[in-house]
């Protein structure tokens, strides 16, 4: 009966290992994008808050022109634990967009500059807009892109990054993306408006390579190189999604601190009571 | 809530309240001279977690509802401006999505200690059908609760699981317009959804009321799976278990700290962070983790209306289990056969989980099959059969005896039983 039994394990144990050969397969599709260094990496990471500006003016001057930021207004700009902004710069950073309010007196909608407590005005006005001036294709909204992309981490990694706290699968694949145009390999037929990467699902992109080295200027002496700026931008893109990141990990440890303490004396509790009960 | 109470009233307002309403007497009774069986480990402590993560859903929940906007153009920005401009509002929305996570784990791990230690045999089988509404009624609820952040997941979710409906013979299609409001998942869909989130949660608390209720009708089982007989095998519930529940929630709330302050969106799907979008399905639709075993199963099986109807029987059949279980030894400490079968049970479990956050291609399809195969058979055939054929390990006389070991253990009910 018991040797019935190992069979059994042996069997279920040979079917899994089977399907796993069809996972790996699966996962190829898409190269997997090289792990970053992040500052808000770990149980202590924070943002770097002159790395989020450097991502924002590139947000600003490159990414603004097709992808809309709607669920950020320019005072988050100023918030703690995020690029570090003065009321005045993020009022001064409102002032240079231009925002529809209305209707006016007269029924109708106008034009003005942006205040500290607007949101960022998308730069198409419709989805459809978007689609009829970039030939089809839509740019995703950038506010919560960050969490909204990932990739395939596959057998045994899903399970370490628990342990490890690898949350920076949206940033890493930003990054990718990014660095990841190339000439496609021969044998492979791209649609027509549509670029080759290698860390796109099926690597046709409908986005064309959006930065180039040496593109938007830095005034802090870092590098202008395409990795660097896929880091900054991602990083940026990661505050959007996650603004409330820089206090959570605080005050997690400071939870965890307490929980330590606090099971530390109910175990300690335990022992002295059940001290004269055999059990 | 069993037996005569020994609460005597001190104070004369208790005395006076005592006559009205004995609410601390039945407290009393209920919480702290209630006796429990001394040789009880830490597995038995997820009663009480689960309570506690009961609390915490509810609470969360609460706070969580009034900033919440059960609307197909606004659900989603209304969850993101929980996250962004409501105080402490991530830290709710964490603990709340993270705790439906845990509130499934701790709840495995109830029902598989049930299942080892024998917990739903007599005289605890409605107890143990109690627990397995409970677990319905927890499906329901995550479930619906998935839906309620109406990203592409939630949406593709909710269009998958309320089709299964359809595969009823003759008024599928009717039974799932009438589910969704119209004639596709929409506001309607979501606006109900909302509203029995909010509700089965308060119906589990009261299933839970009278899961408590017959617990102490028979009282707890225990490793060894012999009952207590004389007051030396038991001790008060309170400081004893009051006091050791309390530390192994301590433990669990470490973990599940982790998973709040440290990966939050670890257990979710990256999906769920793009807008619901009808006209565009993800390469790749997947339930939350706690349903992936059925999932596999569902899966495994070619016909739609079979497939479905396996899947509802995986977990009915747990409710048939003190019938089907044909041994009369409780614990799986003594049952050695049992005990092998039920632990490649959890290994297939396990094995479905991963399955059936697979492509349904190739092998997959193959041990999906294997797996399916082998969890039915484990309640239609091995349970029944066990205890025909089985020799048990003799149990001890009394729970004093397996604790202090007190002369060699001469088997009450050892050899064939």
């Amino acid at each position: 009966m018991i040797r019935n039994v190992r069979a059994l394990a042996a069997l279920v144990l040979a079917a899994s290992t089977l399907s796993m050969g069809a996972a790996t397969a699966y996962a190829q599709e898409a190269d997997a994008p090289p792990l970053q260094h992040w500052s808000f990496a770990g149980p202590f990471g924070q943002y770097d808050p002159e790395q989020l500006q450097r991502g924002f003016k590139i947000y600003k001057e490159v990414c603004s022109n097709c992808h809309s930021l709607k669920l950020l207004s320019f005072r988050n700009l100023a918030d703690p634990g995020g690029p570090d902004f003065t009321e005045a710069q993020a009022a001064a950073v409102a002032a240079m967009f231009q925002v529809t309010d209305g209707p006016n007196d007269k029924g109708e909608m106008f034009q003005r500059p942006g205040k500290i407590a607007d949101y960022f005005p998308p730069p198409y006005p419709n989805d459809q807009a978007a689609r009829a001036a970039l030939g089809g294709g839509l740019p995703p909204d950038m506010s919560v892109l960050a969490k909204a992309r990932s990739y395939e981490r596959g057998f045994p990694y899903f399970i370490l990054d628990a342990f490890t706290e690898y949350q920076e699968d949206g940033p890493d694949y930003i990054h990718a993306i990014v660095n990841g145009y190339a000439t496609a390999p021969s044998g492979f037929t791209l649609a027509p408006g549509t670029y080759y990467n290698k860390y796109f699902p099926g690597h046709a992109i409908a986005m064309p390579p959006p930065l180039t080295a040496g593109q938007v200027e830095y005034t802090d002496g870092t590098p202008t190189t395409l990795d660097q700026y896929g880091r900054d931008v991602a990083a940026f893109l990661m505050w959007a999604a996650e603004p409330k990141l820089d206090e959570r990990k605080r005050l997690g440890f400071q939870v965890m601190i307490f929980l330590f303490v606090l099971t530390g004396l109910l175990f300690v509790t335990k022992k002295k009571v059940w001290q004269a009960v055999q059990h | 809530m069993s037996g005569h109470s020994t609460y005597q009233p001190q104070s004369p307002f208790m005395k006076w309240m005592e006559r009205r309403l004995p609410i601390a007497s039945l407290v009393y009774s209920s919480f702290i001279a209630y006796p429990t069986p001394r040789n009880l480990n830490y597995w038995w402590t997820f009663g009480g977690i689960l309570s506690f993560m009961l609390t915490v859903q509810i609470l969360t929940g609460i706070v969580l509802a009034m900033h919440y906007t059960p609307n197909v153009n606004l659900a989603f920005n209304s969850v993101e401006s929980i996250m962004r401009d409501v105080n402490y509002g991530w830290l709710l929305r964490y603990i709340h999505a993270n705790g439906a996570s845990f509130f499934f784990v701790a709840v495995y791990i109830h029902m598989a200690r049930g299942m080892y230690y024998g917990s739903y045999k007599e005289p605890r089988e409605v107890l143990w059908i109690l627990g397995v509404i409970l677990f319905l009624l927890m499906v329901a609820t995550g479930f619906m609760g998935y839906v309620l952040p109406w990203g592409q997941m939630s949406f593709w979710a909710a269009t998958v699981i309320t089709n299964l409906f359809s595969a009823i013979p003759g008024v599928g299609s009717d039974v799932v317009t009438w589910l969704w409001g119209g004639y596709a998942v929409g506001n309607p869909t979501l606006n109900r959804f909302y509203s029995l989130h909010y509700l089965l949660p308060f119906v589990i608390a009261g299933v839970v009321v009278l899961h408590i209720w017959a617990l102490h009708m028979v009282g707890q089982n225990n490793p060894t799976g012999v009952e207590p007989k004389t007051e030396k095998d038991s001790v008060a519930f309170t400081p004893y278990a009051t006091v050791k529940d309390a530390f192994f929630i301590g433990v669990f709330c470490i973990f599940f700290a982790w998973f709040i302050f440290y990966i939050p969106n670890y257990l979710g799907h990256s999906d769920n962070y793009i807008p619901a979008n009808p006209g565009q399905t993800p390469t790749h639709i997947v339930p939350e983790w706690y349903y992936l075993p059925f999932y596999a199963i569902l899966r495994a099986i070619p016909s739609k209306l079979l497939g479905v109807t396996a899947l509802a029987s995986s977990i009915i059949i747990l409710a048939f289990m003190p019938w089907l279980d044909t041994s009369a030894v409780r614990s799986a400490n003594y049952r050695p056969l049992y005990r092998q079968f039920l632990l490649i049970f959890f290994a297939v479990v396990i094995a479905l989980g991963y399955l059936g956050s697979q492509e349904p291609a190739g092998g997959y399809v193959l041990a999906a099959r294997l797996c399916t195969a082998y969890y039915f058979a484990f309640f239609l055939v091995v349970l029944p059969l066990l205890g025909l054929i089985e020799r048990t390990k003799p149990l001890p006389n009394s729970i004093s005896e397996a604790v202090l070991g007190k002369g060699a253990a001469v088997g009450a009910s050892g050899g064939r039983s």
